[in-house]
């Protein structure tokens, strides 16, 4: 058997990810016709290269059906309970950036802070008869830090695209989301509250912590982490 | 863990002693409408309760405890007095402890009686010690009716009371909010700057969303009020402080908090009623000497208790969360009742527990 390496299927994260092991000789490539989800990799003896959506390979990290992989931190936070249990980041990739931040309109010009937030979420609620809506696919991440933070009156609905049109459009009255430069949140309107940064996620290669794995595919692995310079 | 048919026995002993002390038997379904708890529990629920969803009915949960409906159907049907009592499965999501049970029995036992709710509290709470038998537990109480009569004497504005009456439940927001109302925190410079602008809504920033800019413009307002509203003294948050502390067996509990009370003479009724329940608890058995209480008990369990609280607890096993938890929730029967209310007090045993302690003895 061989050592799996799940790695996101398009797009700039996968050449990325490509360009990052490229640098440190492991030539990772798709195989096949364009469409076609399979690839290969150069460099290292007995590893195969398993191409996902960055969004399943927390998942497929956690179930051991691949040994290792590259994701988002917020992906892995978000998906897996006990994450720390189920998968041991090895390196940070330097790409991939994002902060998972808390926004409101712009107009709300008495809003800045948490402590703003939670006070206008309960004279909103009183108001309108139902809670603040807070739209986001971070669902977990979210309601731990409002709970952390002690904000109450608010609810999560679930928005899993176009989050930043979910004020104009009346579905929500504030956002948590990803950004990494801004311009979309402020093209839309909203402002980002000055500690409402819950979390700063960057494309991380993980190894699986349940994943089975023989004595030559641990071979395989230390012979990988030594070529990346990691662990 | 023991199996399930000894689980039911153990259940269906516990509900016939409690049927023994009058309580009705109480049945429901497993799926509750999510809306009502949503509304009662906010995101909070979601992350502790199951949740699924069809077509027809949409959002539904798996019951994650028997009080909402209990309390429901005693406001649309039930008599009063009334005690009830019940028997079933709950369901806890849980997210960060595989050890933690997400499937359990529980057996309550629920008091609603407008007219001595001090005798209620002691009622159920020696009805659950008895039902609890020989099983060496230690019995943990507070009341949070002492911290919400202690916020509601703070020489201080209504906006300020009603923002700490709502975080008692949160201790961290609830520090947050008292050490700037106390002026320990400095303003956020955002904050001076706002109150400070001619026009606040100069930056012309387009409105979006449903909250309007009557709703931000009256939120300035009130922000302009707090901001010249006088800082709470040095002394009212030393006598909270001392309050949040108490942790005594309850006759200490009590002097300390009499001695509290010629100070804040607001917690005075809320002092009187724990002195009332201490002798309640006595005329019925209980050995109020070594009773622990603790102020500041219950502040960080869900939020419908607002009175006495309890719970009890394997010493000899930390690990294990509490084999029966119980307390006052008549905030709760306002909410859903709409407009009706009725004094209410109840609690539950968790049977495999106690069959998992008698195992290891």
């Amino acid at each position: 058997m061989s050592v799996k390496l799940g790695v996101p299927s398009k797009g700039r994260l996968m050449e990325k990810t490509f360009e990052w092991f490229g640098d440190r000789n492991v030539r990772l490539s798709r195989t096949g016709s364009d469409r076609e989800y399979a690839g290969r990799v150069d460099g290292v003896e007995g590893m195969e290269l398993v191409l996902l959506s960055a969004g399943e390979i927390p998942r497929e990290l956690a179930a051991g059906r691949i040994h290792l992989g590259v994701t988002g931190t917020d992906l892995i936070r978000e998906k897996l309970g006990q994450w720390d249990q189920k998968v041991d980041p090895l390196a940070e990739l330097g790409f991939g950036h994002a902060d998972l931040i808390i926004a409101v309109p712009g107009c709300w010009v008495d809003v800045d802070t948490l402590d703003d937030l939670d006070a206008a979420a309960a004279a909103f609620r009183a108001k309108h008869g139902f809670r603040l809506r807070v739209a986001t696919k971070y669902h977990r991440l979210v309601r731990e830090f409002l709970r952390d933070h002690g904000v109450a009156d608010y609810q999560l609905v679930d928005s899993q695209g176009a989050t930043e049109g979910t004020v104009k459009n009346e579905t929500a009255e504030a956002v948590a989301d990803i950004t990494s430069t801004g311009d979309t949140l402020r093209a839309n309107h909203l402002k980002i509250l000055s500690d409402g940064l819950v979390l700063k996620s960057q494309a991380t290669l993980f190894r699986s912590r349940v994943a089975p794995v023989s004595v030559a595919e641990r071979q395989t692995i230390k012979d990988l982490c030594r070529m990346l310079a990691v662990d | 863990m023991p199996d399930k048919a000894r689980i039911r026995a153990e259940a269906a002993r516990l509900r016939t002693a409690f049927e023994a002390e009058g309580a009705q038997a109480f049945e429901t379904t497993i799926l509750q409408p999510a809306e009502v708890l949503l509304d009662l529990y906010g995101e909070e629920i979601r992350a502790r309760a199951y949740v699924t969803s069809d077509a027809l009915r949409g959002e539904q949960m798996l019951r994650p405890d028997f009080t909402v409906p209990v309390v429901q159907a005693h406001m649309t049907y039930g008599a009063e007095p009334a005690r009830y009592t019940y028997a079933g499965e709950v369901f806890r999501r849980q997210e960060d402890d595989l050890d933690r049970a997400n499937e359990y029995v529980q057996v309550g036992y629920e008091v609603f009686d407008r007219d001595n709710p001090i005798d209620s509290d002691a009622e159920v709470f020696s009805v659950i010690k008895s039902a609890l038998g020989g099983a060496g537990l230690r019995a943990a109480t507070g009341d949070i009716g002492i911290l919400m009569a202690a916020v509601e004497g703070l020489q201080t504005t209504a906006a300020r009371k009603a923002a700490l009456r709502r975080h008692i439940w949160h201790p961290r927001r609830f520090r947050a909010l008292l050490d700037r109302y106390a002026g320990r925190t400095p303003v956020p410079a955002t904050r001076r700057a706002l109150l400070a602008a001619a026009d606040p809504f100069a930056k012309g920033a387009p409105e979006i969303g449903l909250r309007s800019r009557a709703e931000i413009a009256a939120r300035i307002t009130a922000l302009k009020a707090d901001a010249e509203a006088a800082p709470i003294s040095k002394r009212e948050v030393g006598l909270l402080d001392a309050i949040l502390q108490v942790r005594e067996t309850l006759p200490n509990a009590l002097e300390r908090l009499r001695d509290i009370a010629v100070d804040m003479p607001a917690v005075s009724p809320a002092v009187d009623r724990l002195a009332r329940r201490m002798q309640a608890l006595d005329r019925r058995g209980v050995d109020v000497a070594a009773l622990d209480f603790e102020a500041s008990y219950g502040r960080t369990s869900m939020e419908y208790y607002d009175g006495f609280v309890f719970g009890f607890y394997a010493e000899n096993r930390p690990d294990l969360p509490a084999v029966a938890t119980g307390g006052r929730y008549d905030a709760l029967t306002r909410v859903l009742g709409q407009g009706a209310e009725i004094p209410a007090v109840g609690g539950v045993v968790r049977p495999g527990l106690l069959l998992e302690l008698e195992a290891g003895q």
